[in-house]
């Protein structure tokens, strides 16, 4: 038996401590907003946050985030009001809007360590997280407007 | 004509009447179904010529609540495209509704019902925008109706406004909530009475202005994809598919995976005889009570697979044979004049070969379905493009009748093509029987590449004969690639004439002796859709070749491409070849060269096209007419000394007609010009031994943001002008792509790169940088 925090509540978790995150979160709490792209830390499209850090919940086991804080999407504001996820109503960036939980949550992570990226920054951050559609123009204009537009933590 | 087409029932559990409430009327089939029954048997173009055609009827895609919530109805899936959001602003534009209070149902899939629902071809808007219009606009003129009856004034005396009716004498007004339980209550106007909106005054339509329907769940994370179905009950399972097309299960030990805690059962699925069409490929399947457990356990079977008919394919050996297939003459698909003659009195013959390997559409939702089986009927949830297929592979494969199977359309988390095949959905709805219970079944990222439908590996082979002035007197092209079709009949060797349409029975080339053909080519994989289809290898071949004859010519590329089009002309391949014209009247969309040219003036005008660049920098320039749409892309390459090449800008045109959405046809662009340049440089599915060598995302990479342009420029061509017909968006953006960044490749560093994916000749084109 083990404990964490997820979005503020806690709970107890009695399955195998391996297993990842992801799937506790998805199938047993039913936190659907985080997504499942590759199983391997290859998309980012499951990042959440551990302690405030970007992580992706698909090679995160469970046990790993005993006793720590763990926000999804669903967690990231009460009501959708983060700059990022302002910012990204704003420039419509989502097409089929699949990854998207996982590029704010990636973009929401950068910059909380780093309120003015550049775009060799933004580069550096997001390029772990794909978008099949291909947004990546308006998640950088995105990052940016959520940067110019004051804190986004 | 059949009288049973024409019923009238009472529906009461459902709402698709205008205003909710038991005793609601619903007409399944509105007057389009007489009135079109009433002419002239003719050939049947756009969504009337679909199997099912198209509504019109309000009672089906309008439903007022009494507070005045407005809830249109979707029929056709979304998947990125913004359909959802498109779909909803032209009917609440003609029906005047505020925006605030739109929202927007998905409808189940029901052709029958509620007309064609395919979400593939760039179709959508293209061949719904006119019945959408007409939906809003009935529904409008019921409510003034109902109002003229409250008041007990004519109908002309009534005005709707937004979102309100009023009394044009007095001023008196009643709100669309106050309206819509009389206004249900009234048949559909006949469709030819209707008085639609001048353009003059549209609000939302054609303005790029409204933000996407779906904005906050998706940012939010409460938007419900096909993954994110949960039943109470539900279990999960995943399967192991024969890793070659074809291979059979022999034996298989399941004991090691039975005994994992959670693990509910392991069992087998059979296999659909090749071609398999849109069934499932069988195996064996793991069921559990989480996902996780499932790939875990699926980990511990021992499968054995006897081998099948493609156990040896392998693509480095099927290149030869495509290349040794376009040595030789092929079956004819096109000819005018005479090539031979041209070739062999050319001042110039330039010959060149190009090829693209198959591609996987790796959706970022993998396929995926819940389904419920019990008591004789099946309930679905699934991502889906084609919920009337899915409909009918479930009736096929669990053997029950129509009607006790529903399918319900999630949001698509990608679609590409993929989700254009209900295999996956069949697996849910076998194994949910199977069990008796719910199950969500799951495609992990490597089931999704290995047994995708692949998109056809091409080898397109071209000669030309150049004349004293440079001008192209002969064009020969040899076409080879597996068709579509090998996945749904036996013996098919030959691109089909659907295939051949894209981009090459409609080359738009003045060239005096031109021929075209197709040699054989069986298929060794699954082949299916991927978004623009065959106009990916088609426009690669003819518009890279047009670049080496720019050169071979010692002409600008751009003004030999446009004198190459030649005159301003229309003309309708249809009159002599077969042509499909993406089920398009050709009267309606001939292949038009002036829009062709059109494109191509725009962008390499917004591109600076003249503007001498730097050494190692350059421009590539390509443009192509699909889906009834004409686009140019120009790219701009830079190659440093060292060897290392980056795509700073990439401008691409577009005229598709009058815009109902302006802000999502961009979007629709950049998207396109990210997968399409993530295509070009990295895609590829290889096969060895009959398997797929790519799995994940390590090994089949996809563009990402530390490789893709900085600046992406769209251009409208097309004037907004809503007297011309709609063309395609979703998919016409692709196919310029890869030829325009070759091409630039070609422009910064004098190497060419005639097969793709460019990945592997990096290295080769630096030392020429």
């Amino acid at each position: 038996m083990l404990t964490l925090t997820i979005n503020g509540h806690d709970h107890s978790f009695d399955g195998p401590p391996e297993m990842p995150l992801l799937w506790y979160l998805r199938d047993t709490l039913g936190y659907t907003g985080t997504k499942f792209g590759c199983g391997m830390a290859l998309c980012g499209a499951c990042t959440v946050h551990l302690d405030g850090t970007a992580v992706r919940s698909c090679v995160t086991p469970v046990v790993a985030a005993a006793g720590k804080h763990v926000i999804t999407i669903e967690g990231l504001s009460p009501d959708g009001s983060h700059p990022v996820q302002r910012a990204w109503m704003t420039l419509n960036v989502a097409q089929c809007g699949y990854c998207q939980a996982g590029q704010i949550m990636q973009a929401a992570s950068l910059l909380k360590n780093n309120p003015h990226p550049s775009d060799d920054d933004i580069e550096a951050a997001m390029s772990g997280n794909i978008c099949r559609c291909g947004t990546y123009t308006r998640i950088r204009a995105a990052i940016k407007l959520a940067a110019s537009e004051g804190s986004a933590a | 004509m059949n009288n049973d087409s024409l019923h009238i029932c009472n529906e009461s559990r459902r709402s698709f009447l205008l205003g909710f409430g038991a005793g609601s009327l619903l007409l399944a089939f509105g007057l389009p179904v007489l009135a079109r029954a009433a002419e002239t048997p003719r050939k049947k173009y756009g969504g009337e010529g679909t199997e099912h055609g198209l509504r019109d009827d309000p009672h089906l895609f309008v439903e007022i609540a009494s507070d005045g919530m407005v809830t249109v109805v979707c029929i056709r899936s979304e998947m990125g495209q913004g359909v959802r959001t498109s779909v909803a602003m032209v009917v609440a534009d003609e029906l005047g509704a505020d925006w605030s209070r739109v929202k927007v149902r998905q409808a189940p899939g029901d052709e029958v019902k509620y007309g064609d629902q395919d979400t593939d071809g760039s179709r959508s808007l293209r061949q719904s925008f006119a019945a959408l219009r007409r939906a809003g606009a009935a529904a409008r003129t019921m409510l003034e109706q109902a109002a003229a009856a409250q008041w007990g004034v004519p109908l002309s005396q009534v005005k709707a406004g937004i979102h309100e009716v009023a009394d044009t004498k007095s001023g008196r007004k009643l709100g669309f909530g106050e309206l819509a339980t009389k206004a249900a209550a009234l048949p559909a106007p006949d469709p030819n009475t209707l008085a639609l909106k001048s353009p003059a005054e549209f609000r939302y339509i054609g303005k790029g202005k409204t933000p996407l329907i779906d904005n906050h769940d998706i940012v939010t994370g409460r938007a419900p994809y096909g993954i994110d179905m949960r039943l109470d009950g539900m279990l999960y399972a995943v399967i192991a598919r024969p890793p070659v097309y074809g291979d059979k299960l022999a034996s298989f030990d399941g004991s090691a995976a039975e005994k994992m805690p959670g693990v509910v059962k392991v069992m087998t699925l059979q296999s659909t005889p090749l071609p398999s069409g849109f069934q499932p490929l069988g195996g064996v399947a793991v069921i559990a009570d989480n996902s996780w457990t499932a790939i875990k356990a699926r980990e511990q079977l021992k499968l054995n697979w006897a081998s099948g008919p493609n156990a040896s394919y392998d693509s480095v050996a099927y290149r030869a044979q495509l290349d040794a297939a376009n040595r030789k003459p092929g079956k004819l698909v096109r000819n005018d004049g005479n090539v031979d003659q041209a070739l062999h009195g050319a001042a110039k013959r330039v010959t060149a070969d190009y090829y693209i390997p198959h591609l996987a559409h790796a959706t970022m939702e993998p396929p995926c379905a819940v389904a419920r089986f019990a008591d004789g009927k099946c309930e679905v949830w699934a991502p889906t493009q084609s919920p009337q297929d899915v409909r009918t592979e479930l009736v096929k494969a669990l053997g029950i009748p129509d009607a006790n199977v529903t399918v319900n359309v999630t949001l698509l988390g990608g679609g590409f093509g993929r989700k254009s095949k209900p295999d996956y959905v069949v697996e849910a709805a076998l194994l949910s029987r199977a069990m008796a219970k719910p199950v969500k079944l799951l495609w992990t990222r490597e089931d999704d590449i290995v047994n995708d439908y692949f998109h056809a590996v091409s080898a397109e082979h071209f000669e030309a004969a150049l004349d004293g002035s440079g001008k192209v007197a002969g064009w020969l092209h040899r076409t080879v690639a597996p068709s579509i079709s090998s996945t749904f009949m036996p013996g098919i060797d030959h691109e089909q004439a659907g295939e051949l349409n894209q981009g090459i029975v409609d080359l738009p080339f003045a060239i005096p002796n031109v021929r075209i053909e197709n040699p054989a080519i069986d298929a060794h994989t699954r082949i299916g859709w991927f978004r623009s289809v065959y106009n990916i290898p088609h426009a690669y071949g003819i518009q890279s070749f047009v670049s080496e004859l720019a050169a071979a010519a010692g002409r600008d590329h751009r003004d030999f491409l446009l004198e190459l089009i030649g005159p301003d002309r229309q003309f309708d391949p249809s009159t002599q070849l077969p042509f499909t014209n993406y089920g398009e009247d050709p009267k309606l969309f001939p292949v038009d060269t002036q829009r062709m040219k059109r494109v191509i003036e725009t962008v390499t005008a917004a591109a600076d096209w003249d503007r001498k660049r730097p050494k190692g920098r350059g421009l590539g320039l390509a443009a192509h007419r699909s889906f009834v749409t004409y686009t140019a892309a120009v790219i701009e390459v830079e190659a440093t000394p060292d060897g290392k090449l980056s795509i700073p800008r990439v401008d691409i045109a577009i005229d598709c007609g009058p815009q109902v959405n302006p802000e999502r046809v961009r979007s629709q662009l950049e998207g396109a010009v990210i997968m399409g340049i993530g295509l070009a440089l990295h895609g590829e599915v290889s096969f060895k031994n009959g398997h797929a060598e790519q799995s994940n995302f390590n090994d089949f990479l996809v563009l990402r943001m530390n490789e893709a342009p900085r600046e992406i420029h769209v251009h409208m061509v097309a004037a907004d002008d809503f007297s011309v017909p709609l063309s395609g968006v979703g998919e016409p953006g692709l196919p310029p792509i890869a030829p325009a960044l070759t091409n630039a490749i070609f422009a910064a560093t004098g190497e060419r790169i005639r097969a793709l994916p460019i990945r592997q000749q990096w290295v080769k084109a630096k030392h020429v940088a």
